[in-house]
């Protein structure tokens, strides 16, 4: 398992990987909202937290596509199947290699970009602890989708619909969290992301096999 | 079959070859029909527990452009929970020259052939490979040919799907 983990994060480390391309992008983002919305200081903070979330979770969507769906053209999906690890365990360490090349470093840098819309230090901790808790479950609920879309030429087009209304409760939740630290109101929104991000972890591997299986097969 | 033996699968362009293979790996579900192994007086019908006996080459090669050739070996060996001893099966292959190139400067004979030395490192009894000659030049041609052979002779079964005489001494099956 660790093999697998290793090599996919090798790989989105590397020239042409994912990493760098949703590092960017987040953080594109989180430069040009404060440019577009004004230097209104008040407001966005108000709006810090959802805007970073969101951008957040479209940048890990922008790896997504290819979880799968590389290995799978280059033939090295059916050499892994038949490896003695099981598709659920394979499954969990490419899901666990995304959120290591993705979710883990948009989480590190996010307090920095936190910054630029004004967030005051507890909300730059609400923001941080947010995304360490919630990312998991958006790479977790996305390998669901890249496991459905794997065979699907373009499949990129596909994944964002079928993974986006799945990840609402994270973004509300997340949103939530830094808006709880921002009013001092508590709100409870950590919590249930917790929970949701535990349950997204916990049960994504079996549907993800589930679904990789039923490409193989076709 | 029995231990030992090689078989190729012989027949026109959409004959169901490698649907066929993919059957044995237990990767595609038959339509009607069962595949038995017996191995150590037990039966296997199971198509995802006879995959971990199946060695697989598929018609793509599993080479990533971005790992080098020594790097994607050592990979699939971890993997398989097989003797990591990759030079050997470099040399074996004919590739120690190349083991530090990363896949996007292969030829296609080149990616064949680091796919052949995946599955000699794999060390699987069941072999089931596609058009293994296919891109490879005379050289690469007779390595397949022995490779296959002393595979047999060690007690392992290879099924190969192929277009031309693999050059060894084995039973053919031909698919209309």
């Amino acid at each position: 398992m660790s093999a697998l983990l290793l090599r996919d994060v090798r790989l989105a480390a590397r020239a042409g990987g994912s990493a760098m391309l949703a590092l960017a992008f987040f953080a594109g983002v989180a430069t040009l909202v404060p440019l577009g919305i004004g230097s209104d200081l008040a407001r966005l903070a108000r709006i810090g937290g959802g805007v970073l979330w969101v951008a957040a979770v479209l940048a890990a969507l922008l790896a997504l596509d290819r979880l799968f769906q590389a290995d799978y053209e280059d033939g090295s999906l059916d050499v892994i199947a038949l490896s003695p690890l099981s598709l659920e365990a394979a499954a969990a360490a490419k899901t666990a290699a995304h959120w290591l090349a993705t979710g883990l470093p948009l989480t590190l840098l996010s307090p920095l970009l936190g910054v630029m819309f004004g967030l005051p230090p507890d909300g730059l901790l609400a923001l941080f602890v947010s995304l360490l808790v919630g990312t998991p479950a958006v790479s977790a609920m996305g390998a669901v989708g890249a496991g459905l879309t794997l065979s699907v030429r373009r499949g990129g087009l596909i994944l964002p619909l079928i993974v986006l209304p799945l990840l609402a409760p994270a973004v509300i939740f997340g949103a939530g969290a830094v808006l709880e630290a921002l009013d001092a109101i508590p709100n409870g929104a950590l919590g249930l992301l917790a929970a949701f991000s535990f349950a997204a972890c916990v049960l994504s591997p079996f549907a993800t096999a589930a679904a990789v299986r039923l490409n193989l097969g076709s | 079959m029995d231990a030992g033996q090689a078989l190729a699968i012989e027949g026109p362009n959409g004959a169901g070859k490698t649907s066929l293979l993919r059957m044995l790996a237990g990767l595609l579900a038959p339509a009607s029909g069962i595949i038995r192994i017996r191995i150590g007086g037990a039966e296997i019908e199971d198509g995802e527990e006879r995959g971990k006996l199946a060695g697989w080459l598929g018609h793509a090669d599993a080479v990533k452009p971005q790992m080098t050739v020594r790097e994607t070996l050592s990979f699939f060996a971890r993997l398989y929970g097989s003797a990591p001893a990759v030079d050997e099966a470099l040399d074996r292959l004919g590739l120690a020259r190349l083991a530090d190139l990363p896949g996007q400067y292969l030829s296609a004979g080149q990616k064949k052939r680091v796919a052949l030395a995946r599955l000699a490192l794999c060390a699987r009894p069941l072999w089931l490979m596609d058009e293994p000659l296919a891109a490879l030049d005379g050289a690469g041609k007779r390595v397949v040919a022995d490779l296959v052979a002393s595979h047999c002779t060690d007690g392992g079964i290879a099924i190969v799907a192929t277009h031309e005489p693999l050059g060894l001494d084995c039973r053919r099956l031909v698919l209309a």
